[in-house]
């Protein structure tokens, strides 16, 4: 084991609500990824004499309107929800940490682009997303897109703020004044100082990710309906919220415990950041 | 004072601007042709062009941008395709709806945000605090129309207390009595938010619980009770204040979801409709009037904030 990994560990030794999270990811990838090994039926497999049966040894979560086995799905619909978070995360550092560097190292530019992050937060975030969507149809992918451009503001913001912080260190100071090019600073001192305010960043990104998917699935303008998403099964489980309620909790509980679970990574992540760069990471997330 | 004033809304102004240009482009990027949602697809090319030059959207985009910014400014935002009314009648029967669940909304986060996150700070590290920041957490992890199907569940279909869905008018039947149609969507779209708050709270009282003056004041003997109201309190209100702005504007994002849940007659259900309705003129309408009550609000934060703390510098 590294020392990284083992100083990284020891974080959360501390904090073992924390741990459970970190556990909880790890399982949760797990089972992603063995979906098909795990599951005990296929998730598109249907049962019309067990239609809403409720949780037994057979079906442990019970069963929907088609007599598909719930747990099942619910195993499936992980692998949507780490597409979805890894999808967003992408996204908004793809696009996000440049704009930020480039506007904090380029005030000209700067003034442009971060005043164009401010129209676009100007725009309530899920409205934004919703007409995103409206404009590139309905897909995966574009519910990827539509989310990940609400944490493209974000994301710009803090690396423009860290930039600017990082832009007034000595050592930054010293190896432009010994001459060394903008692209090399970038390479060896703002981006290498960049990566625990942006770990932060994309922990909390990734949980607001599987709240901002659930919503759009509910109001069906997320992921296509026969996708197993826990949003979609939510948005089904609606009509029969009284007579098979199970079907509301399991993949409500899926979704909960993801992003609680990201959230308090990133949390403790957070606590040990560099005071300087923590407040920027403050409660003023966008939701 | 002045110049900070007129700078600031200026900068507002710009921006509201720049927000009308990106909404305006961006509803004519949506694939679909509203004259066709207009007239069904038996329409005969001549009825197409016809009506299509009568909406003045057969000119080039620049020139309905400035014909549509133009009648704006004459509180005229045009009409809706759907229901054949002004886009401003539709936004105002509307408005009740949204904003008394904002208020109401707004009326729970602070009752419960502040107050428990100033607990929390008071009791900083012990079982308390970690108990209350872990609930605050979690609530911040629930999507909101889960909260609200589940409130629905127990307290409409089990309990049968409060009403599942709709909003009549308190100008109407039933008077101030309606408003408990509102108040399981308002704890539904409180929960997350006061959450924030109460994080937000808490944060804010142990920075300012770092400072001289409170170390001073707990010096000089002043009873613990009185520092955490006078000193520690009034101070981390500033900080709780200004993020109300971004709260508000959140609330408005969200109650999409929750007008939805409710079905509630409000306006960002209205959104949502007109969106799978093609029904340009009122996404325009509505989106541009949220935009600018967003900008008005956090306008009225800055400055409020810059005149309650005058530490706050002009940039």
């Amino acid at each position: 084991m590294t020392t990284k990994l083992r100083s990284f560990l020891s974080v959360f030794a501390a904090r073992p609500v924390a741990l459970l999270g970190l556990v909880y990811l790890v399982t949760i990838i797990t089972v992603a990824l063995g979906a098909d090994l795990i599951a005990p039926y296929a998730p598109e497999d249907i049962e019309p004499v067990n239609r809403l049966s409720p949780p037994s040894w057979g079906h442990w979560f019970g069963t929907d309107h088609f007599g598909r086995d719930t747990f099942s799905r619910v195993l499936h619909g992980s692998r949507l929800a780490l597409l979805i978070g890894v999808g967003v995360v992408s996204f908004a550092l793809a696009t996000g940490v440049p704009i930020g560097i480039i506007s904090a190292l380029f005030p000209r530019i700067g003034r442009v682009l971060m005043r164009m992050v401010d129209v676009m937060m100007a725009f309530p975030s899920l409205l934004l997303a919703l007409g995103l969507i409206v404009i590139l149809g309905q897909s995966v992918a574009n519910a990827i897109l539509a989310i990940g451009v609400i944490y493209l503001t974000t994301t710009a913001r803090i690396t423009y703020g860290v930039t600017l912080r990082l832009r007034e260190e000595t050592y930054v100071e010293a190896a432009r004044s010994m001459g060394a090019s903008t692209l090399w600073m970038i390479r060896k001192h703002i981006l290498p100082n960049m990566i625990s305010p942006l770990l932060v960043q994309a922990s909390f990104v990734f949980a607001f990710a599987q709240l901002g998917a659930a919503s759009l699935d509910f109001l069906g303008l997320g992921a296509p309906p026969e996708i197993p998403s826990w949003g979609n099964m939510l948005a089904e489980s609606r009509i029969y919220i009284t007579r098979a309620p199970w079907l509301l909790f399991y993949p409500g509980l899926m979704i909960v415990l993801t992003a609680f679970s990201l959230n308090l990574v990133g949390d403790v992540l957070r606590d040990r950041l560099d005071p300087r760069f923590r407040e920027m990471l403050g409660n003023r997330q966008r939701r | 004072m002045l110049a900070y004033v007129l700078k600031r809304t200026g900068a507002a102004i710009a921006t509201l601007v720049a927000a009308s240009i990106v909404i305006f482009i961006f509803i004519h990027l949506i694939p679909g042709d509203p004259i066709y949602v207009m007239l069904g697809d038996e329409a005969t090319p001549e009825q197409v062009e016809a009506l299509r030059t009568r909406l003045g959207l057969d000119r080039p985009l620049y020139v309905q941008y400035f014909y549509w910014a133009g009648n704006v400014l004459q509180g005229d935002l045009g009409t809706s395709i759907f229901f054949q009314e002004p886009v401003t009648v539709i936004i105002r029967d509307g408005a009740e709806t949204s904003l008394l669940l904002a208020c109401v909304t707004m009326v729970w986060i602070v009752a419960l945000g502040v107050p428990v996150g100033v607990l929390a700070a008071i009791r900083q590290g012990t079982w308390v605090d970690q108990g209350l920041s872990g609930i605050a957490m979690l609530l911040a992890s629930i999507p909101t129309f889960w909260v609200g199907l589940y409130l629905i569940l127990i307290f409409a279909a089990h309990l049968g207390w409060l009403p599942s869905s709709g909003y009549p008018s308190i100008f109407e039947d039933g008077g101030l009595s309606n408003l408990r149609y509102l108040l399981l969507p308002s704890l539904t779209l409180a929960a997350p938010n006061a959450a924030l708050i109460l994080r937000l709270t808490r944060a804010s009282m142990l920075d300012v619980a770092k400072e001289d003056y409170v170390r001073t004041a707990r010096s000089k003997g002043i009873r613990p009770y009185r520092v955490v109201v006078r000193h520690i309190l009034r101070n981390a209100l500033l900080a709780v204040v200004s993020a109300f702005g971004f709260t508000f504007a959140a609330l408005i994002s969200e109650a999409v979801v929750t007008e939805t849940v409710f079905a509630l007659p409000g306006i960002g259900r209205m959104v949502v409709q007109s969106i799978l309705r093609r029904d340009y003129p009122v996404i325009q309408g509505v989106i541009l009037v949220i935009v600018c009550l967003y900008l008005v609000i956090n306008l009225l934060v800055d400055i409020s904030y810059r005149y309650l703390d005058p530490r706050v510098d002009l940039e």
